[in-house]
């Protein structure tokens, strides 16, 4: 599938705002074999002092910015035309839950796509008994990795509720859980909280998802903003899967990944001083549309 | 003595020392002998009597406490400062076995250097299955940002610490590895300064190793690393609410390098810069007293407040170095201790010279087994903890203690996230108590630095003595005290001072661009100072009246009130609350900037500030009031006298003496509008001359009685008279017209501009003219002096 993206992310500050350094995440990675980047570029209004490109350890590309000192608004506009291929798999090589701890053990390699990364509490996702015990639950009846990921994005989605107003990109995944409501950040980091909590690597991903859907399908919630999903480690054979608890769906063609990270922190599409500035507001919008 | 009994042969100070049994003692052979390294030391304690030792020891305790030395302790959700807790009798080791532990000590840092090249770079060790991937991947102080990052220089680590102990055979143990940003070493420096007072007429012909030469080696590396002469170094801090930075500042005035916060930093085109009076200008070397996690909100920890954007993206840049590298406390974790031994033969070509604890990871399961198998020697601890074995905040668990099943269940569920580690003793070491010498545990901790030769070794550090006799090392939790640790040479040792060696004599150190944070301290600090004086004044002025006039006050006391209520004074208060507020605010300010004040001023700032909070509740208003405000007068003149006539004119002092001519023409100003008010009370102008100490000088110029022409000449218009108004902005616009960028060949910055229009105002203008009104709008203009200072300068 053949997409063309569009994000525009703008903030308006009330007092004019000192210089500050930002990161920006919001390009489409390229993936080979599963996702292609044909054409991207970032502008940003007005031009930043000084701007230039790396790319962090898990390998999301990051634009490095100072903006002038004395902004009271500044715009990011990203355009970019990307190849989405669908992952077709349907048979079901995951390891056992019991044969995992195994198949990590096995595994020596600490580069980006390694899952000793994804295990452990990360700085915005705490291992909490009370999710663990729900995944524990929802999970009591899995063979497989890949069906304990598929039970609870199941019993995640049939027990909170989206609402997009409900929670603040930095409410804790425990008040989410205890009010059974959220957005996809929320669903996802409690997601990948369950899935640590009963020892499978969970990782977080942001991305885009189509704002129209095929036809004869429902459009899918989130579509109108950035989206994030969970990428879990199945085993040594299958390896990784993705899975979107918001739209309770194992990612296909639909999506479209920025980058990977233990938690939302890493792969935030917007970090620097000016979260920090005091009142603003801010809104963004996406367009994703299939050109074929 | 005459006329008593003649006193009993004194016993000495060793009778009664007991070492424990098969704990060995550093001063107490095993056959029961003093050993011959102590014999000196036994000797001249035995020849001091209680008195004079008691004389000699409390020199030492005089001197930390006139130094100011102290630690922050937090608990119980505030945090005091403490008098440094100094055991005064040192450790005394060998100088040849000193050279056996610098060896060992010397391996162990290449080994850590190499493991975190490692672990940065291409995780071989991962890799090939020799370190435990969760171990790594799970750890916090792993920072992910980092991997890849080639340190400038080529060096990740350039000073580490370690914690030695002494085994039961004698032998020297690793307990700990320091590497994020080890501390202490100042306070050793200090810990010798004190001993050495205390010992003055012993020590100095014991050939005991200098440690000056260390820091100084330590420094010319420092300047080493920088690009060119112009470049700066500096030592960043987490502030002065931080456990020691009262450190932190004595390195920085002791090797003469800045002491920035990490708000002082920014980053520019990926160059790490300070900001100063004089602009942005390069920091190419930073030495971190902070924890990396606070280092860079935008790449590391966003919560940080304390950071510097960037940090890491000029790192990425090889534009810094940095000592040590952001990620090196990864090299602290406790579980890496299991593996170091394995590795040392590897990445160092030969088994460790010295051991460490000897320690298991339970991830293993031949560890976990071990564990089972002799819970009874074994401590339990959180893998990846990077705390010190005997850090109170640790949670250890003696695996005795638990029952069988549950040590079961723990491995077997969290094995991977728990450290056993043998429970280990400690040597004993004499310590005086209540003048008798009593064996005390302690850890040795030894500090290295990387030079052009390779590591250097401070021939001493500082032993921390227990409390208690029980000798396992987790008993060190209770606290202590910490003690000098002499490295004593058979022959005579050379003197050092810390003058640079000649080969590295053409590097100028340049004084650096002043930090605008230090700059805007020093301003305060001089406004805060001046603005205790006038209170002082002022209110002794007025309690001088009330013991003349009684209590009846009269008209006179009320002309007080627009003063008191100008400057925010209580007058039923003797020593007003403002006063007291204003003196901690300058000691606030002066805490910032501990680097660049003298430690006698700093001493005498907190003289006053006792004596006035002393005097507070106690003095009684008239008569003794004035006297105790005379008291702090006095005080307080002493402290212009160590600051000013002291302190090099370096553009910093200029920001302090600004800062008190400012406050001075403010005061100044508004008492000519309240006392020479046509309106005001009669004997308002004699007021006025004497709260502008001018008594003598206007009685010499005018023969007559005081008018308001005579005391507006005296104390506004009189450019020789260091207290008149005149005085201040002629004095101002000297010290304004110094500053960077001032006066740019005529050109005028915004600031000096005005400062040169009031000088022309005082200097052009008559007592008629400068009405009341003319005054406070005077008053207004000089206050309005800040905002341009700090528009240009501070900010």
């Amino acid at each position: 599938m053949l997409y063309r993206l569009r994000l525009s992310i703008r903030y308006d500050f009330a007092r004019p705002t000192g210089a500050g350094r930002q990161l920006l995440r919001i390009s489409p990675a390229d993936l080979p074999g599963v996702q292609e980047v044909q054409q991207t570029s970032i502008t940003i209004t007005p031009p930043p002092v000084e701007r230039s490109r790396f790319t962090d350890f898990f390998g999301t590309e990051v634009t490095q910015l100072v903006l002038p000192a004395g902004l009271t608004q500044i715009r990011f506009d990203m355009a970019g035309r990307v190849l989405r291929l669908a992952d077709e798999t349907e048979l079901d090589l995951s390891a056992s839950l019991d044969r995992l701890p195994q198949d990590l053990d096995d595994i020596t390699d600490l580069g980006p796509h390694s899952p000793h990364h994804f295990l452990r509490a990360s700085p915005r996702i705490p291992l909490l008994a009370p999710i663990a015990d729900f995944a524990r639950k929802a999970c009591a009846d899995a063979a497989t990795v890949r069906e304990a990921v598929e039970a609870l994005g199941r019993a995640l989605h049939a027990h909170m509720r989206f609402d997009a107003d409900a929670t603040e990109v930095d409410t804790p995944i425990a008040q989410a859980f205890a009010g059974r409501h959220g957005v996809c950040q929320d669903f996802s980091q409690i997601m990948i909280s369950g899935l640590r909590g009963i020892g499978v690597p969970a990782a977080y991903v942001s991305g885009f998802l189509r704002t129209v859907p095929p036809p004869g399908k429902p459009r899918l919630e989130g579509a109108d903003a950035m989206h994030a999903w969970v990428r879990a480690w199945t085993g040594a054979e299958a390896g990784w899967c993705e899975y979107d608890p918001t739209n309770a769906c194992f990612v296909a063609a639909d999506h479209v990944t920025i980058g990977y990270g233990r938690d939302y922190s890493d792969v935030a599409p917007v970090t620097g001083s000016m979260r920090l500035a005091g009142s603003q507001s801010g809104s963004h919008s996406v367009d994703i549309l299939a050109e074929d | 003595m005459a006329g008593g009994p003649a006193p009993a042969m004194r016993r000495s100070r060793t009778a009664g020392y007991r070492p424990l049994p098969g704990v060995p003692d550093e001063m107490i052979a095993p056959d029961g002998t003093i050993r011959p390294l102590w014999r000196r030391m036994v000797a001249h304690l035995d020849a001091l009597s209680d008195d004079d030792l008691t004389r000699d020891l409390s020199r030492a305790d005089r001197h930390l406490l006139d130094s100011g030395v102290f630690y922050r302790q937090y608990g119980g959700g505030e945090s005091v400062e403490r008098p440094w807790p100094l055991s005064h009798i040192p450790v005394l080791l060998a100088e040849e076995e000193w050279s056996r532990i610098s060896r060992a000590l010397r391996q162990r840092a290449d080994l850590l250097e190499a493991v975190m090249a490692d672990l940065y770079g291409p995780n071989e060790l991962v890799a090939s299955g020799r370190l435990p991937a969760a171990l790594v991947a799970g750890n916090p102080e792993w920072l992910r940002p980092l991997v890849g990052v080639r340190p400038r220089g080529g060096h990740f680590l350039h000073f580490l610490a370690f914690e030695l102990g002494r085994g039961p055979d004698g032998e020297w143990w690793v307990l700990a590895d320091r590497t994020q940003a080890p501390s202490g070493a100042g306070y050793a420096l200090e810990n010798r300064v004190a001993t050495a007072r205390a010992f003055s007429e012993f020590y100095p012909d014991e050939n005991v190793h200098r440690l000056a030469g260390f820091f100084r080696d330590f420094r010319d590396a420092l300047q080493g690393q920088a690009r060119d002469t112009d470049s700066r170094i500096a030592i960043l801090t987490p502030g002065p609410m931080n456990e020691t930075y009262f450190e932190h500042a004595y390195i920085a005035r002791y090797l003469g390098f800045a002491l920035l916060e990490g708000d002082d930093l920014g980053v520019a085109g990926d160059r790490l810069m300070v900001r100063t009076v004089q602009g942005m200008r390069q920091v190419d070397v930073l030495w971190r007293r902070l924890d990396a996690h606070y280092a860079d909100p935008l790449e590391l920890n966003p919560a940080s407040r304390i950071g510097t954007p960037g940090m890491v993206a000029a790192l990425r840049a090889g534009s810094v170095t940095m000592v040590n590298c952001l990620g090196s406390g990864v090299l602290e974790t406790r579980a890496l201790m299991a593996f170091l031994p394995q590795l040392a033969p590897e990445l160092v070509r030969a088994p460790l010279a010295m051991p460490n604890i000897a320690t298991w990871w339970c991830g293993d399961p031949s560890a976990r087994a071990a564990v089972r198998a002799s819970p009874r020697r074994m401590v339990l601890a959180d893998a990846l903890t990077t705390r010190l074995p005997f850090d109170p905040k640790d949670d250890l668990t003696r695996a005795v203690g638990l029952p069988a099943d549950v040590l079961d269940r723990r491995l077997a569920e969290g094995g991977g996230d728990l450290v056993a580690q043998e429970a280990v003793t400690l040597s004993t070491t004499p310590a005086l108590v209540e003048g008798r010498l009593v064996p005390r545990p302690m850890t040795l901790r030894v500090y290295l630095a990387r030079t052009a030769d390779g590591w250097a070794v401070m021939p001493g550090g500082f032993a921390r003595i227990g409390t208690g006799d029980d000798v396992s090392a987790i008993a060190m939790q209770e606290g202590g005290a910490a003690a000098d640790v002499w490295v004593v040479s058979p022959c005579p040792v050379p003197a050092i001072t810390m003058a640079r060696q000649a080969t590295a004599a053409e590097k100028r150190l340049v004084p650096g661009g002043l930090p605008a944070r230090a700059a805007d301290n020093l301003f305060w600090l001089g406004r805060y100072a001046e603005r205790a004086e006038g209170v002082v004044r002022l209110m002794r002025a007025y309690h001088t009246r009330l013991a003349e006039s009684g209590k009846a006050g009269g008209p006179l006391l009320a002309g007080f009130d627009p003063l008191f209520r100008q400057m925010g004074i209580d007058p039923a208060q003797a020593i007003p609350q403002r006063l007291l507020d204003n003196l901690a605010a300058a000691i606030g300010s002066a805490s910032s900037v501990r680097d660049r004040f003298s430690p006698d001023a700093w001493s005498a700032l907190h003289d006053i500030d006792r004596t006035a909070r002393a005097m507070a509740p106690r003095v009684a208003p008239g008569d003794d009031a004035a006297r105790a405000l005379s008291r702090l007068l006095r005080k307080l003149a002493g402290i212009s006298g160590l600051v000013h006539e002291n302190m090099y004119r370096f553009v910093g002092w200029r920001f302090l003496t600004i800062g008190r001519l400012h406050e001075r023409a403010m005061g100044t100003a508004a008492l000519l509008a309240v006392l020479c008010d046509p309106a005001a009370p009669e004997g308002a102008l004699d007021l006025a001359i004497e709260v502008g100490d001018s008594v003598l000088t206007h009685r010499r110029r005018f023969s007559f009685s005081a008018s308001r022409g005579t005391v507006i000449d005296l104390l506004a218009l009189d450019p020789l008279n260091p207290r008149a108004l005149r005085h201040q902005i002629d004095s101002l616009r000297e010290q304004v017209d110094m500053l960077p960028a001032a006066n740019d060949h005529g050109a005028l910055s915004p600031l000096a501009r005005e400062v040169l229009r009031l000088h022309a105002k005082l200097a052009t203008t008559d007592p008629d003219s400068l009405t009341t009104d003319a005054l406070w709008q005077l008053r207004g203009r000089i206050a309005a002096l800040s905002d341009l200072l700090t528009a240009s300068y501070l900010s």
